[in-house]
């Protein structure tokens, strides 16, 4: 595929018209990856998108591409099943904070260690917003909502963290709202040779009056900016860990990821098969003299 | 009854038991005889009792029985739990200078035998069991040169010098026999020039994985279906394919059916605790319209129940499991060697219909080792059939008047043009969400009975088109019908043969399609006696063909956590048909 396609933005929407309420930060997120697809040379027909549950998981059906709209927390095996076995399409999974970091914290951290050349976007919203406003794991210990009137009272969750404590060759963070740099992250995240992890701000304007786009527009700290080495481990390490900030940017690359298929070989196209049995298949009996 | 030889070899789970009992099995093949295998096994790696049997004939087995012949016991243990099985023609061999005092019964002879010192001899105490094995040889008149081979495929990858050794080890056994002892017994174990191949249920399901195309199994480790992805493993790339552990079983279907949405043929194995898990996936492999295969190599539960022994309890859970209406296949082979033809089959079912298939094996099937001609494995009669699958061209006779894929298009048979990433204007998506015909999510009423009606429509017309017939055996006139599914098949065709000896004639079926199933109606009104035989307590299969026919039967289950055995069955059928009537 070459950089200089024809492809639009624009061809990555489906005719459905978005039911999110207005503002929902998923709109800038989701504009954000089509623009990013569309630049990075990719077309519908040549990408897979697998989307979680929740409001975020709705992206499936708002984007225009080859897509599963799974069960919720799995997006992202059915997202290494989809690249393992093609490793020619252009794979994308996307879900919400709690389809991610809670229902499927596991499969973050697996996903996260095998390095399949893939991206996952996180819209993070600090909420469940599908189920109407209960805490996620990734909301203040003091944010109250119905499930935890006291707030959690337990840390968030730090993403960031979680994927450089597992092993993440790319490890970023974006605002929905920032439309350039959003798009422009996540592009990186798409080129990466490995596992692209792009966790979004993408503010619910419904249930979180604190995570708002105010919050992020004054606090978030730009590391573009800031002059900050993506390569340097422990710098990475340094601004991951580091609970006073938010930043944006890429945190961490390895410059020396090795993607799963070239780790494991993993480079036929198997949806193609013969129409019998392999040529050679009589020796798997022979096996068993 | 075959003439036939029922050897063992038996003690701590950890004293190399099976891959004991796996060279003379290999042995016995390569001299051209059938064998039948079980392992009777705990599941700690050391300290459990463990036993791999092998039953032996110059004709097919396909079963167990309740006799002992030959046994080899490591502990003491091993002799107490065969002493019922043990017989006056029976040969134990031991090893008397080890520690422990045999109490062997004195019909029985007992041949002692320091193992573990001529071990020692031959160039290690490791080998003691190789050189029992040259024990039994000699006392079954089966020459130990049989054995040189399955040592070498066995000790090859350790050198030369280890497979001499062992070859050593199982002459000093034989020598020691010969000089020490002159027994009687009578066994001689002939051999012929056929040629036999010796695989497991598991194997079966990985080679006819392999022969359908499957090019791609995500599973998470589970007995008895570990096997499945052990012989994958190192296989399935020869043919550009991939094996991924997952981290869960919930991965692991979630994996296989990514795999699938991108056009492979895919595939996972476990047992009912990993089905469990699945079954939230299960309902979205069947809503998206995604082909899959779900191998289920049932062990004994609920819950981790006895993990390493034999039970047909899932059928309730393959039927009817998950939530909401799931349209699925069934199917459970009744052989080891129709565990590789229905594997072939369930791809093919999978893809024509575009949705899940479970293939449900046993773990009697599934970890016994069965000998067959090499033929019956015939990989120029498997046929791969990819349903509805579109090319390019194919797929521009399916858009809308806007262009779009009609991926869920409600066809008259229920089956949609597939499209598979790659395929030009073929882009759509796919939801566990009730979707209208282009995978769009929809709560219209009328749309989401056209969908609903259309997936149940797909095993309709499978139900008219394909061959759901079962297996029948025994007197076709017979007024007894016997009803079995799963591995119970080999043990009740031997039973049927002791009965009619008896004189008492019967009819078995044995069905390999579970959903859709043969319609079994008029079999059971037109015989006097009806039994379902099945290895779980409450009947399940038998509850399904009362339903299905209108009609009581009998039943006779099993539940220990051990296989049916031929001599078993024939007894319990024998009895169940002598049974006074009650006055109504
Ligand atoms: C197995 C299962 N449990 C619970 C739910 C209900 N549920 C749907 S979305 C959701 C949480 C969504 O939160 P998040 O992932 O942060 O997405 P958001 O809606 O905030 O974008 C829950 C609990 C479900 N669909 N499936
Ligand atoms: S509830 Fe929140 S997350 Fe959901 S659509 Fe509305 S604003 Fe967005
Ligand atoms: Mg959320």
């Amino acid at each position: 595929m070459s950089s200089q396609s024809d492809v639009r933005f624009t061809d990555f929407k489906s005719d459905k018209q978005p039911t999110w309420c207005p503002g929902c930060g998923d709109f800038g997120t989701m504009n954000g990856m089509m623009k990013a697809l569309a630049n990075t040379g990719n077309d519908p027909d040549n990408t897979f998108l697998v989307a979680g549950i929740g409001c975020s998981g709705k992206i499936g059906t708002y984007m225009h591409a080859y897509a599963l709209h799974g069960v919720h927390g799995r997006a992202l095996p059915v997202a290494t099943g989809v690249k393992m076995a093609r490793p020619d399409i252009e794979v994308m999974a996307a879900g919400g904070d709690g389809d991610g970091y809670s229902i499927g914290a596991g499969h973050f951290v697996h996903a996260v260690r095998r390095n399949v050349d893939m991206t996952y976007v996180v819209m993070d919203n600090r909420i469940y917003g599908l189920t109407k406003g209960q805490a996620s794991p990734t909301s203040r210990a003091d944010f109250e909502t119905s499930t935890t009137p006291e707030g959690p009272q337990q840390p968030p969750v730090n993403p960031l963290a979680l994927a450089m404590a597992s092993g993440a060759t790319f490890i970023a963070q974006s605002f929905a709202s920032d439309a350039l740099r959003h798009a422009e992250i996540i592009e990186e995240a798409i080129e990466h040779d490995g596992f692209g992890f792009v966790n979004v701000f993408s503010p619910c304007v419904t249930f979180n009056d604190v995570d708002t786009y105010d919050y992020f527009r004054d606090t978030l700290v730009d590391l573009k900016e800031d002059g900050h080495d993506r390569h340097d481990y422990e710098a990475a390490k340094n601004v991951i860990l580091d609970a006073e900030k938010e930043y944006q940017g890429v945190l961490y690359q390895n410059e020396n990821s090795v993607p799963y298929h070239e780790q494991h070989g993993v480079t036929e196209n198997m949806a193609e098969i013969p129409d019998g049995a392999p040529e050679n298949a009589m020796d798997l009996v022979r096996e068993f003299y | 009854m075959t003439e036939d030889l029922n050897w063992a070899i038996g003690g701590e789970a950890g004293d190399g038991i099976d891959s004991t009992g796996k060279i003379f099995a290999q042995a016995l093949s390569r001299a051209g005889r059938h064998v039948f295998t079980s392992k009777d096994f705990a599941s700690r790696i050391r300290g459990g009792y463990t036993a791999y049997k092998i039953r032996t004939s110059t004709e097919r087995v396909q079963s167990v029985v309740d006799r002992l012949d030959i046994l080899v016991a490591l502990t003491q243990r091993t002799i107490d739990e065969n002493l019922d099985e043990l017989h006056e023609g029976s040969a134990v061999i031991y090893d008397g200078e080890r520690s422990w005092d045999a109490e062997i019964p004195d019909e029985i002879t007992a041949v002692d035998v320091p193992l573990k010192s001529l071990a020692e001899e031959a160039g290690g105490a490791i080998m003691l069991n190789v050189v029992a094995l040259g024990a039994a040889c000699e006392i079954t008149g089966f020459d130990v040169e049989y054995l040189d081979e399955s040592l070498e495929k066995r000790f090859g990858g350790k050198g030369s010098k280890i497979v001499e050794n062992n070859r050593e080890a199982a002459r000093k056994g034989r020598d020691y026999v010969r000089e020490h002892y002159d027994l009687e017994l009578g066994y001689e174990l002939e051999t012929t020039d056929n040629d036999y191949v010796l695989l497991n249920g598991d194997e079966a399901i990985g080679m006819g994985a392999l022969a359908a195309g499957c090019r791609f199994y995500a599973g998470y480790p589970i007995t008895p279906a570990t096997n499945v992805m052990e012989y994958l493993t190192g296989r399935i790339e020869e043919y550009g394919g991939h094996v991924v552990q997952a981290e869960d079983e919930l991965s692991a279907i979630n994996m296989a059916l990514g795999a699938a949405r991108a056009g492979a043929r895919s595939m996972t194995a476990t047992s009912g605790p990993g089905i469990d898990l699945m079954a939230e996936t299960f309902g979205l492999v069947a809503t998206s319209e995604t082909p899959l295969v779900i191998v289920d190599v049932m062990r004994s539960g609920p819950s981790t129940g006895m993990p390493t022994k034999q039970e047909q309890g899932d059928l309730n859970m393959t039927l009817y499991g998950g939530h909401g209406e799931i349209p699925r296949f069934v199917v459970a082979p009744t052989t080891i060697d129709e565990c590789f033809w229905k594997t072939v089959e369930a791809f093919n079912y999978a893809e024509k219909y575009q949705t899940p298939v479970y293939l449900v094996a046993d773990l009697a099937l599934a970890v016994t080792e069965q000998t067959f001609s090499p033929e019956t494995f015939d990989m120029d009669a498997v046929e791969v059939d990819r349903g509805k699958l579109v090319d390019d061209e194919g797929a521009a006779e399916w858009l809308d008047d806007k262009g779009r894929f009609r991926a869920h298009a409600a066809t008259d048979d229920g089956v949609s043009p597939r499209a598979i990433p790659g395929t030009v204007d073929g882009a759509h998506m796919s939801t566990g969400l009730e979707h209208d015909e282009l995978g769009r999510r929809t709560e219209d009423t009328d749309v989401r009975v056209e969908q609903v009606d259309k997936r149940n429509r797909k095993v309709e017309t499978a139900r008219t088109v394909e061959d759901w017939d079962y297996r029948e055996f025994g007197n076709p006139d017979a007024d007894s019908v016997v009803i079995s599914w799963g591995s119970n098949e080999g043990a009740l065709v031997e039973a049927l043969e002791s009965l009619e000896d008896d004189g008492i004639d019967v009819r078995l079926l044995s069905v390999p399609y579970l959903f859709p199933r043969p319609d079994l109606t008029e079999a059971v009104e037109a015989a006097d006696d009806v039994i379902v035989v099945e290895c779980n307590a409450t009947g399940q299969f038998a509850d399904v063909i009362e339903h299905d026919t209108l009609t009581r039967v009998d039943r006779i289950n099993k539940y220990t956590g051990v296989r049916f055995k031929a001599d078993e069955l024939a007894a319990e059928i024998a009895a169940s048909l002598t049974e006074e009537v009650p006055a109504q």
